[in-house]
């Protein structure tokens, strides 16, 4: 392991660019998927359309998407924001169904008495629905996050650079110690990210503390 | 006074909820919707704050047609309660309660000091405050739900089925309450229950509904059990209504003295003797000739009810029916005895009164 230390820094640069590329999506997939997936609870009948067509954005190969960015967005074919785009797709794709399903799981009888209190729509959203919604939510965020990070890494082969490039080095230079750093560093990574979405879950859901439900 | 002129509710595949009804809750009184499922009692309850809209017809509350007001609003000025409660499950009991007062605009302070303030007037400790729904049982989630409603002080309050998902003992105890808290506030209420008892118990006046959405008695609720308009509301009324509807009827008693024995003293005698306890309050039935020395607690018998002399023909009819001795026994207001009854003397008391 002398070849961590000489590159630690290195490493750690990667690293910083990996936690960049895979989280901003989450916070941009989040906030568009949260507006689509009240839309689709509000409105039935554009809910298939909505969750099943954005759910579809998941299976093109995230090679593809890197590759065709570019071309949709007129930008150069190194620019990161080629892969924030295509992670925030990801996001979406994985985040849209899951807020749907969170907005209508809120109890009937706790919207009913929010209408019948005079509680108007886009109100009751931030302060009833969404509160409600942060649990499954929050699991439907540790998903796309552990996703993300994965992904991510493929953007090595357009050249973006992260974690995912110790792979390509590891792999072109039969070299075995970037490619563990580089796995175990996604692992950890991984876990983090996982760690924060849990405890800003619970920091945002006081009153689901001690609930079996 | 809220007022239902000729209001239909008919859905897109021509389902009609509610055809053509007429109704008018008065002012300050409880008027109670009942009927079997499908009966469209729920949706007439909604259409009064606008949650369903009325197909055709007018509803006003004190004459102002409410299709004409602004939803949100209306909905501010009608107190709401529904089966479940319906809180917030992410809010404390205070935040619950101070909901529309906050909508109104109040200030926190205020809306705070208001939510104490009903908490208190609905029986919930202040402890309760600052706990979650779910750390409460189902009745006192009711009253937060109750004490909700009532944070604005509506004049007007819409109640479906607020105690119907709690246990037999706890809804006998909340309808209690919520009647002695309707003597006090005098709210015009509109409430839905598909429990004919509770309807009976709870309304100044009661309809009952059909199928499809159509009246078919409104009346007090004496007068539908001792005249019900016709077969489908005597069947919903139900089997022992003679029995039932003597609960509206003062008794007018004159009990004879019953011997007694004090708790804790020997009795003597033949057949049943009546313990009082120090106050006179009676506390059971004891068969002298089975008794060894002094009564004591595990001796008595009391399967007996207990009359007021205020009371209804139907306590004054229960007691004595079930009492050992067949002897009913009547209190005063404060539980002291006066004497006891006979079932026979109930009975020419209630032929008396018909004849």
């Amino acid at each position: 392991m002398t070849w961590l230390q000489d590159h630690w820094s290195d490493v750690f640069e990667l690293l910083g660019q990996h936690v960049y590329l895979a989280g901003v999506p989450l916070v941009l997939g989040l906030l568009v998927a949260v507006p689509l997936g009240w839309v689709a609870q509000r409105l039935p009948r554009l809910r298939t359309p909505i969750v099943v067509g954005t759910g579809l954005l998941y299976t093109v190969p995230s090679i593809a998407l890197f590759i065709l960015m570019p071309s949709i967005l007129g930008t150069g074919i190194l620019d990161p924001v080629n892969v924030l785009v295509s992670m925030t797709i990801y996001t979406v794709a994985l985040l849209t169904r899951t807020a749907s399903d969170a907005l209508e799981a809120v109890p009937e009888s706790v919207r009913l008495s929010a209408d019948a209190m005079g509680v108007k729509p886009l109100r009751r959203l931030f302060t009833v629905d969404l509160p409600l919604a942060v649990p499954v939510l929050a699991a439907g965020l540790r998903v796309a996050a552990v996703s993300n990070v994965s992904i991510v890494s493929v953007a090595a082969l357009i050249g973006v650079p992260q974690l995912g490039q110790l792979f390509t080095d590891g792999f072109s230079r039969d070299f075995m110690d970037p490619l563990a750093v580089g796995v175990v560093g996604c692992l950890v990574l991984a876990l983090v990210f996982d760690l924060v979405i849990v405890v800003l879950a619970r920091l945002a859901t006081p009153w689901h503390q001690g609930r079996t439900a | 006074m809220i007022r239902f002129e000729s209001v239909t509710k008919e859905y897109a595949d021509g389902t009609v909820a509610v055809d053509g009804l007429d109704l008018v809750a008065p002012n300050g009184q409880i008027t109670v919707l009942v009927g079997p499922s499908g009966c469209g009692k729920t949706t007439t309850l909604r259409m009064v704050n606008r949650m369903i809209e009325p197909t055709r017809g007018v509803i006003s509350i004190d004459d102002q047609d409410t299709a004409a007001m602004d939803p949100a609003t209306l909905r501010r000025g009608i107190g709401y309660v529904i089966q479940h409660a319906g809180l917030f499950p992410h809010r404390t009991v205070t935040a619950n309660i101070a909901t529309v007062p906050l909508l109104l605009g109040w200030d926190r302070k205020r809306a705070k000091a208001r939510a104490h303030e009903l908490m208190e007037l609905v029986g919930l400790d202040a402890s309760f405050a600052r706990r979650y729904p779910h750390q409460l049982s189902g009745g006192q989630q009711q009253r937060v739900g109750v004490a909700r409603a009532l944070a604005a002080d509506p004049p007007v309050m819409l109640m479906d089925e607020p105690f119907s998902a709690v246990d037999p003992v706890v809804r006998e105890q909340l309808q209690d309450e919520f009647l002695r808290l309707q003597s006090e506030l005098g709210k015009t209420i509109l409430f839905v229950t598909h429990d004919i008892d509770e309807a009976i118990k709870l309304g100044d006046q009661v309809a009952v509904l059909r199928v499809g959405g159509r009246i078919a008695q409104a009346a007090p609720p004496a007068a539908l059990l001792e005249d019900p308009y016709d077969d489908f509301v005597a069947d919903f009324v139900g089997r022992d209504r003679g029995y039932r509807g003597l609960s509206f009827r003062h008794a007018e008693l004159e009990p004879r003295v019953e011997p007694t024995v004090l708790l804790g003293e020997r009795a003597s005698g033949e057949g049943w003797r009546l313990v009082v306890d120090d106050q006179r309050r009676p506390v059971g039935w004891v068969e002298p000739k089975r008794l060894t020395g002094a009564v004591q607690e595990s001796d008595l018998h009391r399967g007996g009810t207990v009359a007021r002399i205020d009371g209804s023909l139907r306590a004054a009819l229960d007691a004595a029916l079930s009492s050992p001795s067949r002897r009913g026994v009547v209190v005063d207001a404060d539980g002291a005895l006066i004497g006891t009854v006979r079932a026979s003397e109930v009975l020419a008391l209630i032929e008396g009164a018909a004849s």
